[in-house]
């Protein structure tokens, strides 16, 4: 399975994180998204129309959406994470794909502004997180309350891959999470996940690894 | 108030490969300017007030200034060497002080917790002993025999090796590292970083390299560096305080921190505060 991948694309770290989480290898093509604008140029447009990455292929299959991507390395491989083995679940589930488009269009392009310099209404943005920020948040407590740790369940699902970047990275775009206490809880939840992998702006967990021992002689 | 010294110097304010007609608008020091390439080809930078700046385009990036530079941009000798590859890393913004900007990429002790199984892990966390000191001839800050232990130095190391690094600072917003080149053990990698002042609380940074490695993908150099810059980003937007501290007053540096000591101290015999908090509050 070949990822035409930008290290900064939180949509491409969905794509990283969930095959990490599953034990799927990636065949990793990296893609000059900044400074060189390669997926806007003539090879991979021609894959992709739309001019977006993360782009998979798998044989004669070309996914553009990371949602569509989620589905089917967990179908694939870990259907316990497509979290539909009831019909309320299975609805959640979507519920939350079809919301983490608001998080890239907000968050997301809150950050390529401030960090990538990208055009946009940086009020406007942060506005929009902010509301979609609330939103995840009074779901998350609402689980809380159902007693699961996450989204649409007691286990991770594919809707947790789905949001939990551009939620962990709204400090880039300016956007806190201070005033999400279920939300940090939620982060830290998923950073604990066996087999959980890092990107740029979202630090692993420190405090899980055990304590470094350095042997006499070493340095 | 005292007239800011950094106003003469060379600033990068834009990738020379994406210079076009059309030009960008970006900022210095708080001006507004404007870069594009003019109609003999050359870069053209104009002020707030429609002035020309001066401007040169070097190491891959227009260079302009809101003064009269009394020196040509430093010399990076290695730059011109035959079989480097050159690689444009591109801009990232990060809303922290230019010189915290500098700072934070002389520092060697963050490695193993914020670059980790990359540029440093645990246990392997002691800097040892290293040499600073400021250049009189060059005017410049150096530091070296900087060695470290890593676990993936660059794209292309393979397995953990001690790396060893030379720092150099030509200028306050400016720093350029020596590295252990794994192809080429005779020759040193370089890997700068340029710093954009937009404010005193705001930067453009550009790194950019001239390394020998002539298998890595460009698009995977390009990764590798931006991997670790935007590693130390979040770490810089959260510093308190926000500007880099001159007055000894509030921090108790130890040995690591030697070449800090030494940025801050060279920046503080200058003048060089645009960025800078004087006395400790």
């Amino acid at each position: 399975m070949k990822l035409y991948d930008y290290v900064l694309s939180p949509s491409c770290y969905k794509v990283r994180l969930m095959a990490a989480l599953i034990g799927v290898t990636l065949d990793i093509r990296p893609v000059d998204f900044h400074p060189g604008r390669e997926h806007r140029g003539p090879e991979l447009m021609a894959l992709n129309p739309a001019g977006s990455i993360p782009i998979l292929e798998d044989g004669d299959l070309v996914l553009t959406e990371s949602s569509a991507m989620l589905v089917y390395l967990a179908a694939k491989t870990a259907p316990q994470w497509l979290g539909n083995d009831t019909v309320g679940r299975a609805a959640r589930v979507q519920q939350w794909l079809s919301f983490s488009h608001r998080l890239t269009a907000s968050l997301g392009a809150a950050r390529l502004h401030e960090m990538l310099l990208r055009p946009g209404n940086i009020a406007d943005l942060r506005e929009q997180g902010i509301a979609a920020l609330r939103e995840l948040e009074a779901g998350l407590v609402e689980q809380h309350i159902r007693g699961q740790r996450f989204l649409a369940s007691d286990r991770p699902t594919i809707a947790d891959i789905a949001c939990f970047p551009y939620v962990a990275l709204a400090p880039d775009g300016g956007v806190s999470l201070d005033p999400s206490p279920a939300i940090r809880l939620w982060s830290r939840a998923v950073r604990s996940l066996e087999g959980f992998i890092e990107m740029p702006g979202i630090h692993r967990l420190h405090e899980l690894t055990p304590a470094p021992v350095l042997e006499v002689g070493e340095a | 108030m005292t007239r800011n010294t950094m106003i003469d110097g060379w600033y990068p304010v834009g990738l020379a490969s994406q210079l076009d007609a059309h030009g960008r608008v970006t900022a210095l020091m708080g001006e507004p300017i404007a870069v594009r390439r003019g109609e003999d080809g050359n870069a053209k930078v104009t002020g707030g007030n429609g002035r020309d700046l001066p401007a040169c385009i070097r190491y891959g990036h227009v260079w302009s200034s809101l003064g009269d530079p009394q020196k040509p941009l430093f010399a990076i000798p290695e730059a011109d060497q035959p079989g480097r590859r050159l690689v444009d890393v591109g801009v990232v913004r990060v809303r922290c002080s230019p010189l915290r900007a500098v700072e934070n990429f002389l520092d060697i002790a963050h490695f193993p917790f914020v670059h980790t199984d990359i540029l440093g892990a645990e246990p392997h966390t002691e800097v040892q002993n290293y040499k600073v000191e400021i250049r009189e001839d060059e005017d410049e800050v150096w530091a070296t025999q900087v060695k470290f232990y890593q676990p993936q130095a660059a794209k292309s190391a393979e397995g953990g090796i001690t790396t060893e690094y030379m720092y150099r600072v030509p200028a306050p917003t400016c720093s350029v590292l020596y590295k252990t080149c794994p192809p080429r053990p005779a020759e040193w990698d370089v890997i700068t970083l340029f710093v954009q002042p937009l404010a005193e609380d705001l930067c453009d940074v550009w790194p950019w390299m001239a390394l020998f490695d002539d298998e890595t993908p460009m698009a995977d150099l390009i990764h590798f560096q931006q991997t670790i810059f935007v590693q130390d980003r979040s770490i810089l937007e959260n510093q308190i305080p926000t500007l880099l501290p001159l007055d000894p007053g509030m921090e108790i540096p130890t040995r690591a921190d030697l070449t800090s000591v030494a940025y801050r101290r060279w920046l503080k015999r200058h003048g060089y505060t645009y960025g800078a908090q004087l006395v400790a509050q």
